[in-house]
């Protein structure tokens, strides 16, 4: 039965699989905001996570006592850089040389996780006889939870136990939620989205905005894949494909949140909840736990026809989406 | 001398392509604290010669001098609408450039990077005391998607008064505008020009014309007339400049003979997608074996009136098109029929629309399969594709179509030649009905010429004609009778034979004064 | 008079789009762009396990089309299976053409070929005792209507509320991988092995035969009809030329008295019909069992074919043999040389990067300042 305990294990279950799409849909939800559908999510959050694993790797192996600050940034600065030069890609095939985004999309994901599978299975080769790596001083590194707080009963082990990433996440969907909603750049940037002609004819430099846009969303999707080797399996890698299932859903959150970065935060983690949700429901037997499992998709989806039902201009996806913008088609 | 004018144009030239040219050698000045009208027919270059002074056309020789404020005229280089800004001229466009979704105040700051965050309340602020200073009426938290034409319209000028513009270009402001609301830019107008703001309002509606501007500048062909003071100007002397000389041209137009019946149009009204009135109360005869003209200034209804017809427009309830059979006194009724219902009733009716590529023909494909676009449901399951090829063949060669292959992409034909493909696909249809929209714009003399006679044959047939056209001397020479549409309403029917370009043109211009007490 | 002259710059370079270019012209852009991206794998895989580029390939070509031994013959099982893949991946990109040509984003065949799968095998595991016409009849048909049902939700609300197609076919696709792991756990074989292991291994029921001693003929004949048949559909039918003005123009469409909202379901049905077939193909004709890797990205891969084949469903066959080529060169590679598969993805990726690049010099051109030269 449900009891304290458990509901407590699920919710923070939930919030730890609810960071990893956070990163992911926060990021896409930038790059959707600018007009470019990158469907290349699964792929860059790949890049971020086998980036970082590979970069502290190294560090970790070479050096005598690593520092654990310095393994954090060089994953970090990994993560960015990597998932950020995938999505530099896809800009500049979508961007420049208009290629169609979907395609492009779909092309970086199989990319990003044949590359991140590849080298994962050599790191795991060269563990030895193990068959799986771990970076152990990292992947503590970045569980690091906050002192005290974390031991404050019941709410400050609901609220403070994760690592820091869990927090960094929150921060980056309440700035995107400020930069896109409170500033002029953010403002412009929407504008690029919704009508790039209107934007152009304002003075707004579309390709500048589209470029950034989708190398820093790609960026910060590829936080979600280092949160994942680092935080959620602690620092290890399997080349089981589950980071490609978690940036659809991180593509999904995009919908389920109508494009909003606070809705992205809920959102996440009741996909956590649904995702785990299995666990903690009696009389579920295997084959109904897999039917249970739809349940993120199938709410999406709802969203989806929902907000095309109603028609609410505000909750519509950005109106270029998808298209790339040349001056001489006005 | 020169102290009071705000931009001076010199021998602007602009050309499209090798054969179109929009401006010839176009000399005008702006003064400032004044309002200009500049007059033309559609086609006379006029707001393309204000889009080089907004930014978005460059042009092709000439000079352009703005007053720098030290009361000397410098010679400007015009490379963006962000070029014009800073020059201090804002345009609105008829298709207005605002995001949907964003609010005034946020359209109204798009683009400026002055500051990291912006201070909604400051630009609010702003706004409100731009519209109490010229009276006018913004919301600064409405969304674009919820206001009236109007209202963007009012937000277009507070966008471009917020960038500092001091000279204002109007583009035809008040073909969206009830009369209310037109009175309402006027007055603004006026309020404007009493700041010292140089105002151009872009227009063909002589009574407007008279009663706003200060100076009128008249365009004809992409060439510059002259330029009037408006106390000297007459709703006559305009419409002289306006549409020019008569030019005689040599159509050989037979009388209407046999003529019957064969659309009989009552009470037709239709409301455009923006909730406007687009045709109000239309009744008029087609007959069979005549060329009926439709002039009117572009956007009167013509488009509305065609579509109507041809079963792709909705109807306000009481219109109705009725169809009479040829050779018999049948009559059935075409209002809420498809467009495909009213072919299976046996109605042979061609119709080339305004927009060949976007509406009248499959760009992607090449011209053997757009031959069979009215006509591809013959046979069964396949489509049969012997035919569409002789047809294509026949009208390559009879309209002398310029195309590598029929297979080639229409798309990539010039203009004039995808004209012939989509007009001789519809007259090879033998139809009983053939309406066309601006058959020969963008077209040269001989391609025009071509399509001339092809109508002739075919009124000679017993077709019953609809003609939309531009050029009023086409039109006197080519039709029957010519149906004049000012503001969607039918504004006058005249014989073509005896009457003058200078009567259509007030007849497009000026609705009659017992049309005006009514409306 | 003060008249100062502030003269811009014309840009460094601009871009026009391009009337035409010579079918000659295009092809060898594209074949340049196949070529630059093979060296560019061959450099990665040499600073990889630091081969010779030029034993990579031909260890690639041996790995798809068998190695060169003295008695090489060139249908050897090798070879068959590239033909079986190339099969698949062919039939469903030839079922999305119809989609695409109408400019309908079907990204949901990953999920109309698990759907197929499931009903082919449900066929296979309940209806084995009838006559094997009979079976072949009731999987052929229940594939395609799985397919077509599961395509059928997106366009509905396509065609009546312009829900963005993109996002739910997507969406639909996961919906399947758990509905196809819910099948999996409840055929499951044997107990606790969370597979379905081979589908009757002993009669073969259900099995696609062989013919000529060749297991994977049929799969050739069937996915060749239905190639033949699509493109003769979408350039011969009346409902083929519906598409294609519909894909151009909605506006030229209601001109012509088409009904687009029937013209947009009925076309997703079919393209979500086939993709089903494929799932049928998948598990009849190649794996014989079921489980969420039936489709293993195909429909994704798919997708890219049909859309760099510019829905001409032969030119799906070349793009269709060079991806698996590719997928069975680089596992070769992988093997010979201690590497793991995945290899194969990054291959894909890299050569699908430059193809999706060299269209932009297919379609448009570059002008640089003054000289106003022209390149390609």
């Amino acid at each position: 039965m449900l009891n304290m305990n458990t509901l407590m294990q699920l919710l923070q279950s939930s919030i730890a699989f609810g960071t990893i799409i956070m990163f992911g849909a926060i990021g896409e939800i930038i790059t959707e905001k600018a007009g470019n559908l990158n469907l290349g999510i699964p792929g860059v959050m790949y890049l971020g996570a086998i980036s970082s694993l590979v970069g502290v790797f190294f560090y970790e192996k070479n050096v005598e006592n690593p520092i654990p600050v310095v393994c954090v940034i060089i994953a970090v600065l990994c993560a960015f850089l990597a998932a950020a030069l995938g999505g530099l890609l896809f800009a500049f095939l979508t961007i420049t040389l208009r290629a169609n985004q979907n395609v492009t999309g779909l092309t970086l994901t199989i990319f990003g996780s044949g590359v991140a599978n590849f080298f994962g299975g050599l790191l795991n080769g060269f563990s030895g006889g193990v068959g799986q790596i771990r970076v152990e001083t990292t992947s503590k590194a970045f569980m690091t939870k906050i002192p005290f707080l974390s031991n404050m009963g019941t709410v400050g082990k609901l609220i403070f136990s994760y690592g820091w990433l869990v927090y960094v996440a929150i921060i980056i969907a309440i700035l995107v939620q400020w930069y896109l909603n409170k500033t002029r750049s953010g403002l412009n940037l929407r504008a690029v989205g919704e009508n790039p002609a209107t934007a152009d004819a304002a003075g707004i430099n579309v390709t500048v905005y589209r470029y950034l846009a989708t190398c820093i969303g790609t960026g910060i999707a590829g936080l979600g894949g280092l949160y994942y080797v680092m935080d959620y399996t602690k620092g290890t890698w399997a080349n089981d494909g589950t980071i490609e299932n978690l940036g659809w859903l991180a593509v999904a959150l995009v919908i389920f949140a109508i494009w909003r970065p606070k809705n992205a935060i809920w959102g996440a983690y009741l996909f956590g909840l649904l995702f785990w949700a299995y666990l903690y429901i009696p009389g579920l037997s295997r084959k109904t736990l897999e039917l249970f499992n739809m349940l993120p998709y199938v709410v999406t989806i709802i969203v989806l026809v929902f907000t095309s039902f109603r028609k609410k201009r505000e909750n519509q996806p950005p109106n270029a989406l998808g298209l790339a913008y040349f001056r001489e088609d006005r | 001398m020169h102290n009071n004018i705000a931009v001076q144009l010199e021998n602007i030239t602009k050309t499209f392509g090798k054969k179109v040219i929009a401006n010839k050698d176009v000399t005008l000045d702006i003064r400032k604290g004044e309002i200009l009208s500049l007059l033309g027919e559609n086609g006379s270059g006029k707001t393309t010669l204000m889009n080089m002074l907004a930014g978005i056309y460059y042009p092709d020789s000439g000079h352009i001098y703005v007053d720098n404020g030290k009361d000397e005229l410098e010679e400007v280089s015009i490379c963006s609408p962000k070029d014009a800004y800073a020059l201090g001229i804002g345009m609105i466009h008829q298709h207005f450039k605002l995001v949907d979704v964003f609010t005034a105040t946020e359209n109204v700051a798009l683009g400026l990077d002055k500051s990291i965050a912006f201070n909604k309340k400051q630009i609010a602020a702003d706004i409100k005391a731009i519209c109490d200073k010229y009276g006018f009426k913004v919301d600064p938290d409405k969304k674009v998607y919820n206001m009236s034409v109007s209202e963007k319209q009012t937000l277009e000028i507070v966008k471009a008064l917020y960038r500092g513009a001091n000279i204002l270009i109007l583009d035809e402001p008040t073909a969206v505008l009830t009369p209310q609301e037109t009175d309402m830019l006027f007055e603004v107008m006026r309020n404007m020009k009493a700041d010292g703001k140089s105002i151009i309002i872009i227009t063909h509606k002589l009574n407007e014309v008279l009663e706003i501007s200060d100076r009128v500048s008249i365009l004809r062909k992409g060439e510059y007339i002259d330029t009037i003071q408006t106390s000297e100007a007459s709703v006559s002397i305009l419409t002289e400049m306006m549409v020019g000389q008569k030019v005689t041209l040599h159509i050989d137009r037979k009388d209407p003979e046999n003529t019957k019946e064969r659309l009989v149009v009552n009470n037709l009204s239709c409301v455009n997608k923006y909730g406007v009135t687009a045709l109000d109360n239309v009744s008029f005869t087609a007959y069979g074996g005549e060329i009926l003209g439709v002039a009117g200034i572009s956007g009167s209804g013509q488009k509305e009136l065609l579509e109507a017809i041809a079963g792709l427009q909705d109807t306000v309830d009481g219109s109705s098109i009725e169809y009479v059979i040829p050779d018999t006194e049948e009559r059935s009724q075409l209002i809420g029929k498809t467009a495909l219902q009213i072919k299976d009733m046996g109605v042979a009716l061609s119709f080339v629309p305004e927009d060949r590529l976007g509406m009248g023909l499959v760009g992607s494909m090449g011209m053997s399969d757009n031959m069979m676009l009215r006509s591809y449901r013959k046979g069964f399951f396949f489509t049969e594709r012997k035919g569409p090829k002789e047809l294509a063949n026949k009208v390559k060669d009879n309209l002398e179509v310029v195309t590598p292959s029929i297979t080639t992409p229409v798309r990539k034909l010039s203009g004039g030649n995808v004209q012939k493909v989509l007009v001789g696909r519809e007259i090879e249809a033998a139809p009983s009905v053939l309406m066309t929209a601006y058959a020969v714009r963008g077209l040269d003399v001989n391609t025009s010429y071509t399509i001339y006679n092809l109508l002739n044959d075919q009124k000679e047939k017993g077709v019953a004609v609809i003609y939309v056209g531009e050029d009023l001397d086409v039109l006197l020479a080519l039709c029957d009778r010519i149906l004049v549409l000012c503001d969607g309403k039918l504004n006058g029917i005249v014989d073509a034979r005896t009457t003058t370009k200078e009567e259509i043109g007030l007849l497009m211009t000026h609705l009659r004064e017992e049309e005006q007490e009514n409306g | 008079m003060a008249k100062i002259t502030v003269h811009k710059k014309e840009p460094f370079l601009r871009i026009a789009k391009r009337d035409s270019m010579p079918l000659w012209q295009s092809i060898l852009i594209r074949v340049i762009s196949v070529v630059l991206a093979l060296v560019v794998c061959g450099v990665v895989i040499y600073l990889l396990i630091k081969v010779n580029p030029l034993e990579v390939y031909k260890s690639m070509v041996e790995g798809a089309f068998g190695a060169f031994k003295e008695d090489y013959k060139f249908f050897n099982r090798r070879t068959w299976i590239t033909i079986r893949d190339t099969m698949m991946l062919l039939c469903i990109a030839v079922g999305l053409a119809p989609a695409f040509k109408m400019r309908f984003w079907n990204i949901g065949a990953e999920g109309q070929i698990l759907v197929g799968g499931i009903a082919t095998a449900a066929c296979m595991i309940y209806l084995k005792d009838l006559p094997p016409a009979l079976l072949f009849i009731c999987m052929i048909v229940s594939s395609l209507v799985a397919g077509a049902l599961w395509s059928l939700l997106p366009a509905v609300f396509k065609a009546k509320w312009n829900t963005n197609e993109t996002l739910f076919t997507l969406m639909m696709n996961y919906v399947a991988i758990q509905l196809t792991s819910f099948f999996v756990a409840m055929w499951e074989n044997p107990f606790g092995s969370n597979t379905v292991g081979i589908i009757n291994p002993n009669g073969h029921e259900g099995w696609f035969p062989p013919i000529f001693g060749q297991d994977y003929l049929m799969n050739v004949i069937v996915v060749m009809t239905i190639t033949v048949g699509m493109f003769i559909y979408l350039k011969y039918s009346k409902q083929g030329y519906e598409i294609a003005v519909v894909g151009d123009s909605e506006n030229t469409a209601r001109y012509a008295g088409i009904n687009v909202k029937k013209v947009i379901i009925r076309t997703m049905l079919i393209s979500g019909a086939i993709c089903g077939l494929s799932g049928f193909v998948a598990v009849s004709g190649a794996s014989h069992t079921i489980s969420t890797s039936t489709a293993g990205g195909k429909g994704f891969t798919a997708i890219i074919v049909a859309w760099l084949a510019k829905f001409n469903t032969f030119t799906m066959i070349l793009i269709s043999l060079l991806l698996v080529f590719l997928d069975k060169g680089a596992i070769e590679i992988a093997s010979k040389y201690d590497l793991n598969d995945y290899v194969a993805s990054m291959i894909t990726g890299i050569i699908l990067f430059f193809i999706l690049g060299s269209e932009f010099f297919v379609n448009y051109r570059m002008i640089f300042r003054k000289k106003n030269k022209e390149v390609q």
